[in-house]
């Protein structure tokens, strides 16, 4: 490490690390000496794994964040929270109806919900959870499904809630009700799977098995491109 | 009007020659490569050709199959541990079906093994990382199936074929393209929500090397979408699983099948003996063996277990001499150097620029072709942007999304790459990604059949591990599509077959064998695998891309 990058102080757990300025708080727990058994997964936004807590120097407020998305700050104070204690009711997507009923039945303490929107400032994503939840509360599945979209189920909401409601088995709940039961299936989609079956390519694919790599790179470089 | 930039002040000026070019490339495009200056630019600039970067492999089946040295380390390896360390007449689990890894593939393979009679708790599922942990949970832009009308399998076919410079298994391409539609529509059945146009159809984006519009997507969420509605069914159908448990080596009978697997408890660092009739090998791709020294887009637990797994108990590998470098990995800013910027913003009309705002390759080529026109353009004509890190790079001009598509289309389709760049002060819909080959995909692996079989009785593969598939370059979408069709088929016949066979006495003696191997090459080494994780403590956290010339 050359002198001249910028170096700060942070705690992991407690512990005093000087690390380079710039780093992801992933990156710098590495550098710390850390190999993440727990804590570290996709490392790019998309897995949740890495659901952190911090208080930064002078501040009152705890903040979350996902470690391999987060730049470390001076005087960061910073605990991971690699799982959220939740249990996830089980179901079959089949039976069930998309009212609000269903929410009520699985996980009726989100009855409970204050509106205080903590979930909503507890997430990294930006989702706007309390909106969802409540979404599923009065029935909207919908909306439920689609503003919870963009979950990747860290679990920070569910450990801020005062209320103690799990959202994020909420909207995972809600999309599968919508896509299952308002959605639907794809028309073209079945109309391909059964001509499939009824074997209507197998000679086309079979023919093109047959032939030599010069007539099937011929084949390729002709085909019509439709875009 | 000065506005906000993310971006440093030397690169301004590059960014308004940018700006100023591309009212004049909204509808153009730069021509196609023909065959030839294909296989020019593959030749001279795209990493898979530098016969400095592998070696022949030198020991057992495979000898000779040239790969990485990365890959070839940790073949040419002792085995993670000794048979005298471990107690064979200890069983902690007597399965039909063990599952070893928990992405798209392992998911898939695990409901089927229970759809195809398999009592739930005759089936385990090991994961060294947590359930959905894996890079089918990173894919953004999609996964292809032919159900459009204007689009057939056979079309599928030929794209997969030649995209793979037809070094594929016709017929593991026949089942994933004839497949495809079916995979869909089991997705829906589940409840993923796929992107679908107002009357209904679904909304299908073309990608590099398709013919037809093709790619299905769930947002920029699509592998995130896909897998944790697969989670979900499986914690429904409360199949066995546990987590932060990794495979460290396969078990075998004296029959000459493979018979399960030894385990390690990553918490309570025990071993412990998996026996099963069938064992399906699920654990993807090798993305942070950062071969040559690339950054990866890939998941914390890619290191390539699987292979060397295989390899152990002598199965078959293929096509390890290719590896997929993804043409758009981004360049800036530094915490995130490496990382996926999904194809489908090209396929949704971005295109790639140099410093100069000129467009300089066909937007939509094979993987392969693409990266290797956007290392040429760095490193030959020098026409790329010098981060301050010293990496090199090319404009993703993403700006153009909203201006061809409407406003909005970007946060719309694309809100896992507005929200990554936003925090860190680029705004994708005002200014351009800065971009650079990334290494994303393992094309090759164990050999399989369309049963998943591997050439070991009782081992399935499927998803990333096996190859075969895409032959030496694989297509946006098919291995989002390729983990569900080889991923249930395992399952499929991992159950079946664990309905008609029966086991030996347990051994671990393939071990000794590799040892053998090892020492018959004159291999000696410290080197041990699967490695399991990587090593990032202390200052690798801050070694960055190699320097490619």
């Amino acid at each position: 490490m050359d002198d001249e990058v910028e170096m700060v102080t942070i705690y992991v757990m407690g512990k005093r690390h000087r690390v380079p300025a710039g780093l992801t708080i992933m990156k710098a727990m590495e550098y710390a000496g850390h190999q993440f058994r727990r804590g570290a997964g996709c490392r790019g936004g998309f897995c949740g794994a890495c659901a952190t807590i911090y208080r930064t120097k002078g501040s009152y407020k705890l903040q979350g964040a996902l470690a391999c998305q987060k730049i470390v700050e001076d005087g960061m104070y910073i605990a991971q929270i690699p799982f959220s204690p939740a249990e996830k009711k089980t179901y079959n997507i089949e039976e069930l109806r998309p009212d609000a009923g269903v929410f009520l039945e699985y996980y009726p303490e989100i009855a409970r919900c204050l509106s205080c929107n903590t979930c909503t400032k507890a997430c990294p994503q930006d989702i706007m959870v309390m909106d969802y939840v409540q979404a599923a509360l009065r029935g909207d599945v919908e909306e439920a499904a689609k503003l919870s979209f963009d979950c990747i189920g860290c679990g920070l909401c569910a450990v801020r809630c005062p209320a103690e409601i799990v959202p994020y088995n909420i909207g995972q709940l809600a999309r599968r009700l919508y896509s299952r039961h308002i959605v639907g299936p794809t028309e073209h989609v079945l109309k391909r799977v059964r001509e499939i079956e009824e074997g209507r390519f197998d000679e086309e694919i079979e023919e093109l098995k047959t032939l030599d790599r010069e007539a099937l790179q011929e084949r390729y470089e002709t085909r019509e491109r439709r875009l | 009007m000065k506005r906000m930039s993310g971006y440093p002040e030397y690169m301004q000026e590059s960014l308004r020659l940018v700006e100023k070019t591309r009212p004049e490339r909204i509808g153009k495009t730069f021509p196609a490569m023909t065959a030839e200056e294909k296989e020019r630019i593959l030749r001279d600039w795209h990493p898979d050709y530098k016969e400095e970067s592998k070696r022949p492999l030198r020991i057992g089946p495979c000898k000779g199959q040239v790969m990485p040295h990365e890959v070839a380390d940790i073949l040419e390896a002792h085995p993670a541990i000794t048979p005298d360390e471990i107690d064979l007449t200890d069983i902690a689990y007597d399965l039909d079906v063990l599952v070893i890894g928990a992405g798209g593939a392992g998911l898939s393979a695990a409901l089927l093994a229970h759809e195809n009679g398999v009592e739930r708790d005759r089936i385990l599922m090991v994961q060294k990382l947590r359930l959905g942990d894996a890079n089918s949970k990173m894919s953004q832009g999609g996964i292809q199936a032919a159900d459009a009308p204007d689009d057939s399998p056979t079309l599928h076919y030929l794209d997969v074929i030649g995209g793979g410079h037809f070094a594929n298994d016709p017929d593991l391409v026949e089942a994933l393209v004839k497949e495809g539609p079916d995979v869909i529509k089991w997705h829906e059945e589940l409840g993923v929500i796929y992107d679908k146009n107002p009357d209904g159809t679904m909304q299908l984006a073309p990608g590099g090397g398709t013919c037809r519009r093709r790619m299905h997507s769930c947002k920029d969420y699509t592998g995130l979408e896909i897998t944790r509605v697969l989670v979900d069914e499986f914690l429904n159908r409360e199949i066995p699983y546990v987590e932060f448990t990794c495979a460290v080596e396969l078990l075998m009978d004296d029959k000459g099948q493979v018979a399960g697997s030894v385990l390690y408890d990553l918490d309570s660092d025990e071993y412990l003996i998996a026996r099963a009739k069938s064992t399906v090998l699920a654990t993807g791709g090798f993305g942070r063996l950062h071969i040559q020294g690339f950054e990866t887009t890939n998941h914390y637990g890619a290191t390539g277990d699987g292979i060397a797994l295989a390899y152990h108990v002598g199965a078959r590998l293929r096509d390890l001499d290719s590896t997929q470098f993804h043409p758009t990995g981004a360049a800036y800013p530094e915490q995130i150097v490496g990382q996926l910027c999904t194809e489908k913003l090209r396929g949704r009309g971005a295109q790639p620029v140099n410093k100069y705002g000129e467009l300089f390759v066909y937007p939509l080529e094979t993987r392969d072709v693409e990266a290797s026109a956007i290392i040429r353009e760095c490193y030959e004509r020098e026409n790329g942007v010098v981060t301050p890190t010293g990496m090199r790079g090319v404009w993703l001009d993403t700006p153009l999304i909203d201006i061809i598509n409407g406003e909005g289309t970007i946060e719309r389709e694309f809100a896992a790459m507005f929200r990554n760049f936003k925090k860190f002060d680029i705004d994708i819909r005002e200014e351009p990604m800065l971009v650079f080959p990334t290494l994303h995909y393992q094309n090759g692996g164990v050999a399989i059949n369309t049963r998943s079989e591997t050439s070991i009785p009782g081992l399935y593969a499927a998803g990333e591990v096996a190859g075969g598939v895409h032959g030496k370059n694989r297509l946006m979408g098919n291995s989002q599509l390729d983990l569900y069709v080889f991923g249930r088929r395992a399952g499929r016949f991992a159950a079946e077959r664990a309905k008609k066979i029966s086991l030996g006495k347990l051994t671990l003696s393939h071990l000794d064998r590799y040892e053998r191997w090892l020492a018959e090459a004159g291999i000696e080494t410290d080197r041990r695998a699967p490695i399991l994780l990587p090593e990032y403590r202390g200052k690798r956290t801050l070694e960055h891309q190699l320097k490619l010339l």
